[in-house]
C-alpha cells in the first residue's frame, strides 16, 4: 500500500504541479522560492491527505489556492496563516467539471480585461501580493470602502461568468 | 441580514486573507456562529481560485519531482481509512479520510487505469506464484528423492554389498546401498552382459531367514551399467545378502534362475 500511496502523489504531481509551481512563481516571482513551495504544498497534502474533500469539487482549484496563500506568507514573510485542513473551496459545477484547465485560465483573463482598469487592479494587489485593503488604499489614493468594495464586486463578477455555463 | 451585509465585503477580503486587526477579530467571530457567511466564504475563496487558475507559466523544473518523492519515501504513509470510499460520499465527522476522497471523479479514473494495470500484473504475479508453488512443491518431491538417494550412499549406518559376478571376465560389479531404517535402497552395477530381449536382471534382497525379497528390476545400458533407486521394499527388512537373477522382463516375486551375482554386506 505504501508504494501504491506514493504512485498517487506522483499522479498527482504530474497532473497538478505545473499549476501549482504557475501560481507560486506569478506570487514570488523567483523560480528558487516557487519550487519550495511547490514542494511544501504536496507534502501538505502527502501528510494530510483528507484534508481535501472531494465533495466539495476541484482539487486544482484547491490547490491553487493553498498555494497562493503559501506564496503570499513567504512574500510577506508570515508565519502561515492557515492549517489547510481549515481551506474549504467551494467552486462552481462548470469549473469542478472543466478538465481542461486553460479554457478556464482563458475565460477568467477574458474577464478580468474588461473589468474596469482600478477594479482588476484592486483584486490583483490583493490576489496576487497579498496586500490588505488599507495597503491598498494608500497605494492608489482611493477611500478605504471603494477599495473594499471593489474586491467583493471582482469576485462576484468572476463567479458569475462561471455560472450557468 | 443587515449583519451579513455588514459582514459582506469583509467575507471577501478575508476569504483572500488580506483582511487585518479588528475587522478581522470581528469577522471571525461571526462565522462562528453563522453558517451562511461559512458557505458564502467558500464561494469567495472558490472565486479566487479562479484567478490562481488563470495563471500562465513555465513547468517546474525536472529535479523538483525527484526532489519530492524522495521526501515522501522518507516520511512514513500518513494513516489511511479502513475502507476506500467513492468521493462525494457523506463521511462521519472526524473520520480519516482516504486518498480516494483527495483524488475526486477527475483524476480517480487516471488512478483507476494505473490500479487496473497494476491488478493485472498481480493476477500475472499471482499466475507466477502459482506455477512456481506447484513446481517447488514438485522438487522438494525430487529433493527429499534426492536426499535419500545420497543417504542410502553416505550414511554411516548404511549397508554395502559389493556383487561380483561368480563365473569368469568380463567382470560384472554390483554395489547395493541400503539403509534399512528408512527402507532406502541404492544400487548400482557396471559391466553387465547385454541380456536377450525379453529379460531382464532382478535384484533380490536375501534377508536373515525367509524367502529372497523382489528389490527391482534392471536392464544395463549400452556399456553396462544399471541403477536401481529406492523400489518398494518391506520396512526394516533386515539383509544378510543382495543378489541378482536373470528373469523375464516383467520381474519374478521369487527367483527362477540361477544367482548369477552375490554379496554380502562389507
Amino acid at each position: 500500500m505504501r508504494s501504491g500511496d506514493q504512485s498517487a502523489l506522483a499522479e498527482l504531481y504530474d497532473r497538478y504541479s505545473s499549476v501549482v509551481y504557475a501560481v507560486a512563481l506569478r506570487v514570488l516571482g523567483d523560480s528558487g522560492a516557487a519550487e519550495d513551495v511547490l514542494q511544501e504544498v504536496f507534502l501538505q497534502l502527502w501528510r494530510n491527505p483528507g484534508a481535501f474533500d472531494a465533495a466539495r469539487g476541484s482539487l486544482g482549484a484547491w490547490l491553487a489556492v493553498i498555494t497562493r496563500n503559501r506564496s503570499i506568507d513567504a512574500l510577506r514573510r508570515r508565519r502561515p496563516e492557515t492549517d489547510i485542513e481549515d481551506v474549504i473551496v467551494s467552486v462552481a459545477p462548470d469549473l469542478a467539471a472543466a478538465a481542461d484547465r486553460s479554457r478556464v485560465a482563458e475565460k477568467v483573463r477574458g474577464v478580468l480585461g474588461s473589468m474596469p482598469v482600478p477594479q482588476r487592479t484592486a483584486l490583483e494587489m490583493a490576489y496576487f501580493e497579498g496586500m490588505s485593503h488599507s495597503e491598498i488604499a494608500s497605494k492608489t489614493g482611493e477611500p478605504l470602502g471603494t477599495i473594499k468594495t471593489r474586491i467583493r464586486s471582482g469576485l462576484l463578477a468572476l463567479r458569475k461568468a462561471f455560472q450557468g455555463g | 441580514m443587515t449583519e451579513h451585509e455588514q459582514f459582506a465585503e469583509d467575507l471577501a477580503l478575508y476569504a483572500l486573507n488580506v483582511l487585518e486587526g479588528e475587522d478581522r477579530v470581528q469577522i471571525e467571530k461571526h462565522l462562528a456562529t453563522c453558517s451562511t457567511c461559512r458557505v458564502e466564504l467558500e464561494h469567495l475563496r472558490g472565486d479566487g481560485a479562479l484567478l490562481a487558475l488563470s495563471t500562465v507559466g513555465p513547468r517546474p523544473p525536472q529535479r523538483a519531482r525527484q526532489r519530492l518523492l524522495d521526501a515522501v519515501a522518507k516520511e512514513a504513509a500518513p494513516a489511511l481509512a479502513q475502507q476506500t470510499r467513492q468521493a462525494g460520499a457523506p463521511i462521519a465527522v472526524g473520520a480519516r479520510r482516504s486518498w480516494w476522497g483527495v483524488l475526486g471523479w477527475a483524476a480517480t479514473a487516471a488512478i483507476l487505469v494505473f490500479a487496473a494495470s497494476l491488478w493485472k500484473e498481480n493476477a500475472a504475479l499471482r499466475q507466477d506464484v502459482s506455477t512456481l508453488r506447484s513446481l517447488f512443491g514438485q522438487q522438494t518431491v525430487e529433493l527429499e528423492q534426492a536426499r535419500n538417494v545420497a543417504s542410502a550412499i553416505t550414511n554411516p549406518g548404511g549397508e554395502r554389498f559389493t556383487l561380483v559376478a561368480v563365473k569368469a571376465p568380463p567382470q560384472p560389479q554390483g554395489k547395493a546401498f541400503y539403509l534399512r531404517n528408512r527402507s532406502n535402497l541404492v544400487f548400482v552395477a557396471n559391466n553387465m552382459p547385454a541380456l536377450p530381449p525379453q529379460k531382464a536382471y532382478e535384484l533380490w534382497l536375501i534377508p536373515a531367514q525367509g524367502a529372497p525379497i523382489p528389490a527391482g528390476v534392471f536392464k544395463p545400458d549400452a556399456h553396462g551399467s544399471a541403477t536401481v533407486v529406492n523400489p518398494p521394499l518391506p520396512a526394516g527388512a533386515e539383509a544378510k545378502a543382495f543378489a541378482i537373477t536373470v528373469e523375464n522382463e516383467a520381474g519374478a516375486t521369487a527367483p527362477t534362475m540361477p544367482i548369477i551375482m552375490m554379496g554380502t554386506g562389507e
